[in-house]
């Protein structure tokens, strides 16, 4: 149990041995060490924000449907009106040409009834005159009862 | 121990404190006049042999070690390297990258070292004298007080080195005369200085001295006890087979030989535990003295 020699041997060793870890065993391992860390810390950030991203795409895309869906159904609503509009105008249009081809017609019916009519009267004066002539051929002279007869064809 | 009985006729003394004496003696060199320069060659061989082999593992891992997916190997060493540099940053707080390569030295070395205890007691000498006909050969080196001293009053030299570094020579000085008892009158500290620094040295001292004491003093003992079981062995083996063995004295010689089997296995399972409690006690003592160097009273 006695101190010797071996002593400052093998505190020269422990010496080498501490220089040698501080030097080159102990900086590279804790550099990897740290570098993975590093790394894992990046991919787990990367993988946040790409998460996150696709939360924002996700609420586009949900965003955007819903837009267009709502835009769909204003397009729908509008023709639909508009198809409405068309139907009345053309209901109105019909009306109104119904309306004045019957007052044409009537018009026309008017014109032809009263021409008619004028015909009758005509005829009939003429009849009645032909009528009071061959009653009165020997007593009335047609040239002298001219403007009496014209009269009476006129009051007829 | 179980491999004790067959390396016997090598090494084995004539009597049990011969066969004790015998592997407690040291493979030793005289490099010079007195009794001083003399090498015990067995255990600085076998410690720088361990601690090569120990750090140069972690040094060809470092070398190759990537940032990326580590291997399983490599996985390991890290897990150490982790582990020991997490134990030092609860402990010292500045800069590591001095402190955790020296607790990396300390734990890594001295567990290797410690560990050798786990082979056969019989083991190394019985090697050293079959292959090379060397005459006495104690392989674990911290049952060596010069190793574990050694390492210690490496730790003393590098507190002084903290303790100058954080508070300066001067600084260094004063503290010593001047602390831990702390006065304000001009008088009252010259009066306590002897006192502080009594203290001082004493607390200085005791701290390197407590260290290698209580490494080589579980180690020695440990290995004192390995011997006895040993020594179980070999007395189990003379009564079962030795000259004029009647059945009694076999049934004595079997019963000595399973008592052997279980307390060496006893023995050696706790030693498990001691080999890794004494390098992490001396790995975090250090950093502790350390710590407590750096820092003022």
């Amino acid at each position: 149990m006695t101190l010797n020699a071996t002593f400052i041997g093998q505190f020269i060793a422990f010496a080498i041995l501490i220089w040698f870890s501080y030097k080159f065993v102990w900086p590279p391992l804790v550099n990897a060490i740290e570098e993975r860390q590093k790394k894992i810390a990046d991919g787990l950030a990367a993988a946040e924000r790409a998460r996150k991203e696709l939360a924002d795409a996700d609420a586009r895309v949900a965003d955007e449907i819903r837009k267009a869906r709502v835009e769909a159904s204003t397009i729908a609503d509008r023709a639909q009106k508009q198809a409405i509009e068309i139907i009345e105008k053309a209901k109105q249009d019909a009306i109104v040409e119904a309306a004045r081809q019957r007052a044409a017609a009537e018009a026309e019916i008017e014109n032809l009834s009263f021409k008619a009519r004028e015909m009758l009267r005509q005829q009939v004066a003429e009849l009645a005159v032909k009528g009071a002539e061959k009653i009165l051929a020997r007593e009335i002279d047609a040239a002298r009862h001219r403007d009496l007869l014209d009269a009476l064809a006129k009051e007829i | 121990m179980s491999a004790a009985l067959f390396v016997l006729p090598l090494v084995a003394g004539d009597s049990p404190s011969e066969y004790v004496s015998h592997h407690l003696k040291h493979l030793t060199q005289p490099i010079g006049q007195g009794g001083f320069w003399t090498l015990h060659v067995d255990s600085l061989l076998v410690s720088i042999a361990i601690g090569i082999l120990g750090i140069g593992i972690f040094w060809r891992t470092g070398r190759k070690a990537t940032s990326g997916v580590p291997g399983k190997f490599q996985a390991f060493i890290e897990l150490a390297v982790e582990f020991i540099d997490g134990q030092v940053r609860d402990v010292f707080h500045g800069d590591r990258r001095f402190v955790a390569p020296l607790a990396l030295t300390i734990f890594v070395w001295i567990f290797l070292m410690n560990a050798l205890k786990l082979l056969p007691v019989d083991l190394g000498p019985a090697v050293a004298k079959g292959a090379f006909g060397l005459e006495y050969f104690r392989l674990v080196p911290t049952t060596d007080l010069n190793v574990t001293l050694a390492m210690s009053t490496m730790v003393l030299l590098m507190m002084f080195a903290f303790a100058i570094k954080a508070k300066g020579g001067f600084g260094f000085v004063a503290e010593l005369f001047t602390a831990p008892f702390h006065a304000h009158s001009p008088l009252l500290k010259a009066v306590l200085a002897p006192a502080n620094f009594g203290l001082n040295v004493i607390e200085y001292l005791s701290k390197p001295v407590s260290l290698a004491m209580r490494l080589f003093g579980n180690m020695y003992a440990g290995e004192l006890v390995f011997l006895l079981i040993a020594l179980l062995f070999m007395a189990g083996g003379q009564f079962l087979f030795g000259d004029g063995a009647t059945f009694g004295t076999q049934v004595g010689g079997a019963l000595a030989f399973l008592g052997g089997v279980l307390a060496g296995a006893g023995w050696s399972i706790f030693h498990i535990l001691v080999i890794s409690l004494q390098a992490f006690i001396f790995m975090i003592l250090t950093v502790v003295y350390l710590s407590m160097a750096t820092e003022a009273h």
